[in-house]
């Protein structure tokens, strides 16, 4: 088994706590050890970044710097916390001047010279699709998933993945490889609007009632994410379209974890989804999934 | 209109956002990609133009840098390698460092108050946050019954998550006020 320090991230604590629980089920029964990273703190995120610049690098500096002590790779699960431990970790790495003002507030130092991965990249290079479709129990057979990066995901503030950042692949090929039939779209890494669901939910109503329209005209019955703001936004304001669009869409939006857990026949899945505010089971019942 | 020129804005997001603005040649890719344009008064592309132009207030009092969720479309996609969304990045810190009166202001006091709770706890807890941001933007009334669905099925932690080192996050938070 070969382990990574995990940072969870405050979502998978509460709002998103099935991403963090079949997360780490999934890794688990996948051979990858999660070890989470002892006192770690939030990344800050969008208001980080977006108001103080030696702040944004900072915090999210005090877990890699507790990741470092670990010795492991850094394993993440939330696309928005991913974006700004790599981003950090390269701004610190490139300007020694931040690095040391850094380490002058942390007393620590913060340069960490791992790697940081998201647990999808980390299935493909530790697992690989053929060993994963041997592990297969359950075929996720007749569900017909829309795969939804987002934006955070796919561009971690300009430093490539392994993947496509325009039009990834890796969350497609593990889907079929879990048995689902993949419809392919163009707005894999459009935007949901997240950070601004609570101040401007008028655009956001807007752009997450697209992506349901988009997803449907594919013939989706449901949208696969690997950021747990996408699926708060995208559950909790396609309701809102009610008003300006024909019918409120009720595409049911699953964590890629979730469904890892599911075709693996593992244990806990049926309890998280219950959890979700667009209710799934009818259509895992139909597929004669649950 | 645009009277006077100064290189002075050009060259201070330069110095702190590490992008060149000057390479723009105002193909205007960044704006026609960006999912927000139709909510913006002031488009990518004419902003990277304003900042060549030292067009400070009208870009610091401007909806578009609160209005950009940074998601970064631009930045990959700009032929000449300018990551606009860091160009944005600078100018909404130094609005804020200029006390700028913002176009929007519900985004900035929703950005403070989830810095706060890092602050205090060390982690972001969804009702304190709410809870701080209902009461300092006024817009108590929005999303109740969002927030019962949520508590109903366990999605709402009430108590929060604490960080042993909250002294040492405290320590970052007022270095970096500095």
């Amino acid at each position: 088994m070969r382990e990574f320090a995990y940072f969870p991230g405050c979502s998978q604590g509460s709002s998103a706590h099935e991403y963090g629980e079949s997360a780490v089920a999934a890794a688990e029964a996948l051979g990858i050890g999660l070890r989470e990273i002892p006192d770690w703190s939030c990344c800050g995120a969008s208001s980080g970044h977006m108001t103080n610049h030696l702040l944004s690098v900072a915090l999210p500096a005090r877990n890699l710097a507790i990741a470092s002590e670990m010795g492991l790779d850094v394993a993440v699960v939330c696309a928005a916390c991913y974006n700004r431990l790599r981003g950090a970790q390269r701004e610190l790495l490139e300007d020694e001047g931040l690095a040391s003002k850094v380490e002058g507030m942390l007393g620590k130092d913060p340069r960490f010279r791992g790697e940081v991965l998201h647990l999808l990249d980390i299935i493909f290079r530790e697992v690989g699709l053929e060993e994963l479709k041997e592990r297969v129990s359950r075929p996720l057979k007749e569900l017909k998933p829309v795969s939804y990066y987002g934006c955070l995901m796919a561009r971690p503030r300009g430093l490539m993945t392994e993947d496509d950042y325009e039009n990834p692949q890796r969350m497609d090929r593990l889907l079929e490889a879990l048995g689902a039939e993949v419809r392919g779209w163009s707005y894999k890494t459009d935007c949901c609007g997240g950070s601004l669901s609570l101040t401007r939910t008028d655009i956001v109503v807007k752009l997450v009632n697209r992506l349901f329209e988009a997803a449907e005209e594919a013939g989706a019955d449901c949208i696969v994410t690997a950021c747990p703001m996408c699926l708060a936004n995208l559950e909790m304001r396609q309701a809102e379209g009610t008003l300006s669009y024909k019918a409120p869409h009720q595409l049911p939006v699953f964590f890629f974890t979730e469904l890892i857990a599911l075709a693996l026949g593992l244990d806990g899945a049926r309890k998280w989804f219950p959890k979700h505010l667009i209710d799934p089971q009818p259509l895992l019942r139909g597929a004669g999934l649950l | 209109m645009i009277h006077t020129l100064t290189p002075d804005l050009e060259r201070e997001v330069e110095r702190r956002s590490g992008q060149k603005a000057r390479n723009c040649f105002q193909c205007g890719k960044c704006s026609t990609g960006c999912l927000f344009n139709f909510a913006m008064d002031i488009l990518p592309h004419q902003v990277i133009k304003l900042v060549q132009y030292g067009q400070k207030e009208r870009l610091l009092s401007s909806g578009t840098i609160w209005i950009c969720a940074s998601c970064e479309t631009c930045t990959v996609r700009c032929p000449n390698e300018i990551e606009v969304a860091r160009v944005i990045d600078t100018l909404r810190q130094m609005a804020l460092e200029e006390g700028a009166v913002p176009a929007d202001r519900k985004i900035p006091i929703f950005h403070k108050c989830f810095l706060g709770n890092i602050a205090a706890t060390g982690r972001i807890s969804e009702p304190v946050l709410m809870g701080s941001y209902k009461t300092l933007s006024g817009d108590l009334f929005s999303d109740i019954g969002l927030a019962v669905n949520m508590l109903a099925k366990g999605k709402i932690k009430l108590i929060p998550q604490m960080v042993k080192g909250r002294r040492e996050v405290r320590r970052i938070f007022k270095e970096a006020a500095r």
